[in-house]
């Protein structure tokens, strides 16, 4: 047990907890702002993945943007939705809320069972890529090679990705522009 | 190392988490931010194994792929709940029926 193996799941439990917090909390400023965590802590996982640069993505743009925007959509249609937030009856295992969490229970339960089934350490491509030293270590440097790869492998991807953002900042502009005759 | 098992438990976890929100919140940003904590889920899962694929390093790119379409529903998704509320003053999905035939 050291200290790598504490704080993996030191973030994991936070990831969890706060999560549940996000699904479970009646108050939408509070889920939101734990929504915050909850993002940071995904993020220092992806870190213990090996993934430093899409964790450093996740905090520009998911904590930097996208909550940014949560925060505004809620600031601008606040009272109402505060108003409807009151009448949600609480309690975890209330009438509406018992089929859901037992949906989801069994999602959960289905996916362990999956998980535990599977032999990962000795599926092919993974035994392949350890006898081929394919696999990312702590200190190795990803970024430069990310870059080279989106440059060279992925340049398809990249710029459908690309195109689709222009897409989507002129139909985002189209639908929020005020209508005349409304 | 940490196993890969147990990325995959926790990015289950985090995917029920979002389903649980998306079935019971009765809010339209509440639903986004459940679908946004699914995202997140598949994004740990496809990194985790991207951590034997040092050559192409195709699950990063695709992570990073994954977050940049992710940011690019929730703008729309936001423009598309803020004339919602314009029009029917509302944005519970349960009371939106204009569409109901």
């Amino acid at each position: 047990m050291n200290i790598e193996t504490i704080i993996f799941y030191f973030l994991a439990f936070i990831a969890l907890a706060s999560g549940a917090f996000v699904v479970l909390s009646q108050h939408l400023v509070r889920s939101v702002f734990m929504f915050f965590v909850t993002l940071f802590a995904v993020a220092g996982l992806y870190v213990f993945a090996l993934a430093d640069f899409v964790a450093l993505t996740q905090v520009v743009i998911y904590v930097g943007g996208v909550l940014v925007l949560l925060l505004f959509a809620f600031l601008l249609s606040s009272k109402q939705s505060l108003e409807g937030m009151e009448k949600i009856p609480s309690g975890l295992l209330s009438a509406h809320r018992l089929p859901a969490a037992i949906i989801s229970l069994a999602f959960l339960f289905l996916l362990c069972f999956v998980f535990f089934q599977i032999d990962f350490e000795n599926l092919s491509w993974i035994t392949s890529a350890k006898a081929k030293e394919n696999v990312i270590l702590v200190t190795d440097n990803t970024i430069r090679n990310i870059g080279i790869n989106l440059m060279s492998k992925y340049l398809l991807p990249l710029e459908m990705v690309s195109i689709l953002l222009l897409m989507v900042l002129v139909g985002a502009a189209h639908i929020a522009r005020r209508e005349p005759n409304l | 190392m940490i196993p890969l098992q147990h990325f995959l438990f926790i990015s289950a976890a985090l995917f029920s988490l979002g389903l649980f929100a998306i079935i019971t919140r009765k809010n339209a940003i509440q639903i986004l931010m459940g679908i946004e904590l699914m995202i997140n889920a598949s994004i740990l899962n496809i990194v985790a194994f991207g951590k034997y694929d040092k050559i192409d390093n195709t699950g990063q790119v695709f992570g990073l792929f994954i977050i940049v379409l992710a940011a690019a529903a929730v703008a729309v998704a936001l423009v598309i709940i803020m004339n919602l509320y314009k029009r029917v003053k509302t944005i519970d999905p349960n009371q939106t029926n204009l569409l109901k035939g």
